[in-house]
């Protein structure tokens, strides 16, 4: 009897994981695995591909100096965004806990509103901004502070501007999670103990929100580095990110087997990156910023 | 005469349209144990968090060893606060846990390390300096709570029930080593509970609140053996009250006629308010109610009544039995010798007028 029992306790998880697995196996396994296997085929000089075991692709991509820096200033731009998403997020994140259950809600469902407006829409309403005829530019001349119109678009940090824009509640989400977790009286006892609001806040609620900060920062850093879309339209010339380049070998060259092999370098990188931080600080918190302990 | 640690004058508290508390006015000598006896939702934790600033009055004042305190914040009181959960630095040693409070006054490193010791030695647990709260057991995280709460020597200590998150037993040793370390420290100290029986055991002084106003004030027998109200009497204990007429009055006793038993003569010294002629409650503890065989006499002076067991309650070494007298059930908590009685016996309750109190007014 309590063999059949055991039994069906271990079989059990696998039945409620399976549809999540299949999905995972079916839309991502094996395209991804799909992806390996091009990355090591050749694109002719005449346009078609060459099935077989081929490195130049590789090559290319691990030796080439311009992947490397574009690579390099991705990862730069990607932690920039981070920073700022986390000096712009934490604020915002203790102030939401710290309001009124009844204004709580209303903050966090503005917070989430955003979403339900497209990526590219929302990155483009930078352009009514920020662009020459923008909103911004035509206050500013019209009002006699400026002669000409400045170019604030397409450049780095307009390119950031939108990341940060993009990823502000994921921070301000994870940071939130974390600080309505930490027990209001372990403040009152600092406090008690002797402790000005400011000190209590850098003793308890500063260290105990940290775990939320970090996989804040992990999303941030991970969805920062991953996108094509805000470099496209916020972007100059020069200011194309990783993601841009697999985007351009593969819609626009049709160079599939480089652009997987770009892709998987990003990935690999990524992936690095989510290994140090799994490693140092676990993924619970993620976990738990999504509903569950 | 010296000053009080604490004193609570005519304070007030209203969140919006609610009035949490009504004006109370407490005095705390220095080195006393009072304790906040209420049901949920009285206004202890508010008047507790009130004195420890966490909270303020929206009238009245609050003076610390005489010392009008209503504009000094939380952190420059010098008060001791021991929580229901702990309130345990989770990310922070035992040893920091308990340095805390240290480190934010001027002592020397040196010092500090003794005065730790000293406080952890002081709640027998030398030794989980290294260790991090999650490690301890909820009996050990609490004792660590209060050597945190003690080791700045402060002027008050605060306690909101910290003991009712521990388990029965472990509860009663953590009341007993609590007194003694209170007493030890002769610290002032205001104890926050809803548990008679802790209250009783460990008070000097009483506060039995309801809906935000006090009751009574006074020394445990005091408060247990002299209710000043039905409300105080049937949170103390198992209490009967029984409606009676007051016959006359005189210097040693109230004379009234009660409802089954008949005439009663109640002790002055346990008397409120008896007017001759006026409605009044008569109050006899459960455990005061013997029960006995129909055909045993009781002894002079004592009064006795017939009723019929309706249920049996065991409680160890005591059995509560609720029995039917006319239209209503009584309350008796007797000791067991021999054999209890069964449900549906009839019994003959016994009560010695000596046991009874006197409320005025007539039962609500
Ligand atoms: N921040 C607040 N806002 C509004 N009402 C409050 C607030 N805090 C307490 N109250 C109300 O004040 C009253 C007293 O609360 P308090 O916490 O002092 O009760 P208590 O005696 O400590 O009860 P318990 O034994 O349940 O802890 C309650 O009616 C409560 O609802
Ligand atoms: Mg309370």
């Amino acid at each position: 009897m309590a063999s059949t029992v055991e039994a069906r306790e271990t079989r059990q998880p696998w039945i409620l994981l399976s549809p999540a697995l299949t999905a995972i196996v079916l839309l991502l396994i094996i395209p991804l695995a799909f992806i390996v296997v091009y990355s090591f085929w050749l694109r002719t000089a005449a346009g078609s591909e060459q099935v077989g075991f081929y490195l130049d692709n590789w090559k290319e991509a691990l030796t080439d100096s311009f992947y490397r820096d574009i690579l390099l200033s991705t990862l730069r731009i990607a932690l920039i965004t981070t920073i700022a998403c986390a000096l712009l997020g934490y604020p915002c994140a203790y102030f939401i806990a710290r309001s009124k259950s009844g204004n709580k809600t209303l903050l966090l469902l503005m917070l989430i509103l955003p979403f339900w407006i497209s990526y590219i829409i929302r990155t483009m309403s930078w352009i009514n901004i920020l662009g020459v005829s923008g909103a911004l530019n035509t206050l500013l001349v019209n009002s006699g502070l400026l002669a000409e119109p400045l170019q604030l678009l397409y450049n780095e940090p307009s390119v950031i501007l939108g990341l940060v824009h993009f990823l502000l509640p994921f921070m301000v989400l994870n940071v939130y999670v974390s600080l309505e977790g930490i027990d209001e009286s372990l403040e009152s006892a600092a406090r008690s103990l002797g402790c000005t609001s400011w000190q209590s806040f850098l003793e308890v609620t500063l260290p105990l929100s940290l775990p939320g900060l970090a996989a804040g920062g992990l999303l941030c850093f991970v969805l920062a580095a991953g996108t094509y879309i805000t470099p496209l339209v916020l972007g100059g010339a020069r200011d194309a990110m990783f993601a841009n380049l697999v985007y351009e070998a593969i819609i626009v060259q049709l160079n599939w087997p480089l652009g997987s092999a770009l892709s998987l370098m990003l990935l690999f990188v990524l992936g690095l990156v989510v290994t140090v931080y799994n490693r140092f600080v676990g993924m619970g918190q993620i976990a738990k910023s999504f509903g569950q302990e | 005469m010296t000053t009080p640690a604490v004193e609570l004058v005519d304070i007030v508290k209203r969140f919006g349209a609610i009035t949490a508390l009504q004006p109370m006015s407490l005095t705390l000598p220095e080195g006393s144990f009072v304790t906040l006896l209420g049901p949920s939702g009285c206004g202890k934790t508010t008047t507790l968090r009130m004195v420890a600033g966490l909270l303020d009055p929206s009238a009245g004042e609050i003076r610390i060893k005489g010392k009008r305190v209503n504009e000094t914040p939380i952190h420059k009181r010098n008060l001791g606060l021991v929580f229901q959960n702990y309130a345990l630095f989770p990310h922070k040693t035992v040893y920091d846990n308990v340095a805390f409070g240290l480190r934010y006054r001027d002592i020397e490193r040196s010092q500090i390390k003794k005065l730790v010791n000293e406080a952890l030695d002081l709640v027998q647990l030398p030794s989980l300096g290294d260790r991090y709260p999650k490690q301890l057991s909820g009996g050990q995280q609490q004792r660590i709570a209060l050597a945190r709460a003690i080791v700045i020597k402060p002027d008050v200590l605060l306690l909101d029930e910290p003991l009712s998150a521990l388990d029965a037993n472990l509860r009663e040793d953590m009341r007993v080593e609590l007194k003694r370390i209170q007493h030890q420290l002769g610290i002032t100290t205001l104890f926050v509970t809803h548990d008679q029986s802790e209250a009783l055991a460990m008070s000097d002084t009483i506060v039995v609140m309801s809906a935000g106003n006090v009751e009574q004030v006074g020394a445990p027998e005091e408060v247990y053996n002299t209710p000043s109200s039905e409300f105080v009497a049937r949170f103390l204990g198992a209490s009967n009250i029984i409606e009676s007429r007051t016959l006359s009055v005189d210097g040693e006793h109230a004379m009234v006629e009660a409802r089954d038993f008949g005439n009663v003569p109640v002790p002055i010294e346990r008397v409120r308010n008896a007017i001759t002629g006026r409605e009044s409650k008569l109050v006899i503890r459960a455990e005061f109610l013997t029960l006995n065989k129909t055909d045993k006499t009781p002894a002079d002076g004592v009064l006795s009544v017939n009723g019929q067991v309706e249920t049996v309650d065991y409680q160890g070494q005591a059995v509560r039995y609720f029995v039917r007298v006319g239209d209503r059930q009584l309350q008796a908590i007797n000791m067991i010798d021999g054999h209890p009685f069964a449900e549906g016996e009839t019994v003959s309750i016994h009560v010695r007028p000596r046991d009874c109190a006197l409320l005025p007014g007539a039962i609500t």
